[in-house]
């Protein structure tokens, strides 16, 4: 019976438990922490690593991916850190939470603040960071205090700050806020966001945040979640981790569900354990939906993931034990909620959110809706996402306010293939892959739509 | 300059100040404490903030009118703010901002924030608050409502004195 494996949300929810530090330590907080401080260099095949080489190498092991959206191997974002140049290397934790659909982070932050805390102390020490900064949005300002006395806390019990548990390593982490720009989210926007300054994301390469971050010096930027995987991995060793989830797709994650399901909300799963229909079906998770409706579209990753529509199919390639390829038909509801798996549909996980749309949806208005957040959070940079995204935006509101015409179908497909790698960051993609999915899955209904109101407007004239 | 900072709020702010090693990132973070305090960010405030990190005023201008949540006009006594973003249009949330409109007297077809005659209330359409799984949600200046009906919303605005 698929359901929930609560590792990160393991104290979150439990009875009696609260945000403060007393209560974390009680729960066994910062022991993972205590671990890596006592950490020796050793030698594995006759490979000489120091500590913070070989928990390095450990992350890399664990097959942790990054759970912010893009699922890249957190040990290999780590191991392009430029560490010979001699510049201060920075942390950044990514506490936007800012693509829609997503409601996960708010839990670690709101209800164990201090795991969060712990894992970036722990991912601090790795790579020889002394400063460190949690970017969180605006919108969450109980958040941000939250934090800010959590910090103050662990300052207090000098697990920060100089000369950590007599270990000789300091780090100093601060709380900065975001005020209110999607575009924050994506990392090198945010590094200009965090220099005070508006969030236009950097052209790679060569501002790779690796090399060229903060400051312009080596800086390793991590989601909420993958961070507090980090402390799990630490404490029940790489192997361990490796075994929950799937193979190549690692660990837990948290799924925001949301829409149209009996029980929205936020479940801790091993990584593919679960399918996309059990997710939204079954009694553990979504519950099944409303009475008497059917479903008609599912975006699985957030609303930059490309939309799926009820009925699909598609043919994963598998590799067997033996090296050979194996192709089969997976329904789309028998997806395993994983990484590889979303991708070889077609889409991808990305945020881990996913948003049901039951049969009482209009298409046309939903990503009418998504339309309009991306031409409002698009940050002006690059002209064919400024422009385009505001085109895309005025032509669907038109399609969903009864004047639209049986053209824009096609002229909105047009608009986002031109858009779609022709931008210095992956908003460009974001914007027009729902429009690509949702036209091109659901055609006949926009273009129905538009026919309908040039009839209208014809026989209106006559 | 007529622009005066109270003390603790200015203590507050050189505080921040340290925590960057570049005096300019302080800006997002300054701007919040000024807004927070005095309700806006007006243009004094501005070439305060700018003189305080050593920029120019322009520097903390452009990044004021680029971030949504910064405004440069008082806004009322409650400020709420209802998720536009599509979770939360699947749960009502359009139907719940309309209704609020409709009952603060505002124009629910307008875009940004609008402020009613008393002052009271101001009221704006926002992207995706991020608690998707408690649809529709809003916001009343820091404090956030989970899955809200109208009725519910407007015995909240009924305590808002």
């Amino acid at each position: 019976m698929p359901e929930e494996y609560r590792l990160i949300l393991k104290n979150a929810d439990a009875d009696g438990y609260t945000p403060d530090i007393k209560c974390y330590l009680k729960h066994g907080g910062y022991e993972a922490l205590a671990k890596v401080l006592k950490m020796r260099g050793r030698t594995v095949d006759d490979k000489k690593f120091t500590a913070q080489e070989y928990l390095r190498e450990e992350v890399k092991r664990s097959g942790l991916r990054g759970r912010g959206g893009a699922g890249f191997s957190c040990g290999l974002k780590w191991s392009f850190v430029d560490r010979r140049s001699g510049k201060p290397i920075y942390l950044i934790c990514n506490a936007d939470e800012s693509e829609p659909g997503t409601f996960k982070d708010r839990q670690i932050i709101h209800k164990d603040p201090h795991q969060l805390i712990e894992g970036m102390i722990i991912s601090c020490w790795a790579n020889d960071v002394n400063l460190a900064y949690i970017y969180i949005r605006g919108e969450f300002p109980e958040g941000a205090r939250i934090l800010e006395n959590a910090l103050a806390e662990a300052r207090k019990k000098n697990f920060l700050g100089k000369n950590i548990c007599d270990s000789g390593y300091d780090l100093e982490i601060h709380v900065h806020r975001g005020a209110g720009a999607y575009i924050c989210g994506e990392e090198t926007g945010l590094i200009e966001s965090l220099e005070g300054k508006r969030a236009y994301p950097r052209i790679k390469p060569p501002y790779f945040p690796a090399v060229l971050g903060l400051y312009m010096c080596p800086t390793i930027v991590n989601n909420v979640e993958t961070l507090c995987g980090v402390k799990h991995i630490v404490e029940m060793g790489a192997d361990k981790f490796a075994t929950l989830g799937t193979p190549n797709n690692t660990g837990t994650r948290i799924v925001s569900l949301s829409g149209h399901v009996k029980r929205p909300g936020y479940y801790e799963i091993e990584v593919g354990k679960a399918t996309l229909g059990e997710l939204i079906y079954h009694e553990n998770f979504g519950g099944g939906l409303r009475e008497g409706r059917t479903l008609k579209a599912i975006v699985p990753g957030g609303s930059s993931a490309k939309v799926f529509k009820a009925g699909e199919k598609f043919k994963l390639k598998k590799r067997l034990p033996d090296g050979k390829m194996e192709e089969n038909e997976v329904d789309l509801l028998d997806l395993p909620y994983d990484f590889d798996s979303l991708m070889s549909a077609g889409s991808m996980s990305g945020s881990g959110a996913i948003i049901v749309m039951d049969d009482s949806t209009d298409i046309v208005a939903a990503l009418a809706n998504l339309s309009e957040f991306y031409a409002h959070e698009s940050c002006g940079q690059c002209t064919p996402c400024r422009e385009g995204s505001l085109w895309m935006s005025k032509a669907l509101h038109r399609l969903s306010h009864g004047e639209g015409r049986k053209a824009d179908a096609d002229y909105l497909t047009g608009i986002a293939k031109n858009i779609q790698g022709r931008t210095i960051c992956a908003f460009g993609e974001a914007c027009s892959w729902p429009v690509l999915s949702f036209v091109g899955k659901f055609k006949d209904e926009f273009e129905a739509r538009g026919e309908a109101d040039e009839k209208a407007r014809d026989s209106g004239a006559a | 300059m007529s622009f005066k900072v109270p003390k603790k709020l200015g203590d507050e702010i050189d505080e921040r100040i340290t925590h960057y090693p570049v005096k300019r990132s302080a800006t997002l973070m300054l701007l919040h404490a000024i807004q927070e305090h005095f309700g806006y960010v007006s243009q004094e405030a501005i070439e305060w903030i700018a003189a305080k990190l050593e920029l120019q005023p322009l520097n903390v201008y452009e990044v004021v009118t680029f971030y949504p949540m910064f405004r440069q006009e008082p806004a009322g006594k409650y400020v709420i703010k209802v998720c536009r973003t599509l979770s939360c249009m699947l749960g009502g949330s359009h139907d719940l901002f309309k209704d609020l409109c409709k009952s603060l007297k505002l124009d629910p077809n307008k875009h940004g924030l609008q402020t009613t005659k008393d002052g009271r209330f101001s009221i704006e359409f926002v992207e995706c608050l991020a608690s998707c799984g408690t649809a529709p949600v809003m916001m009343i200046n820091e404090d956030f409502h989970e899955a809200v009906t109208t009725e519910h919303a407007k015995g909240l605005l009924s305590k808002c004195k």
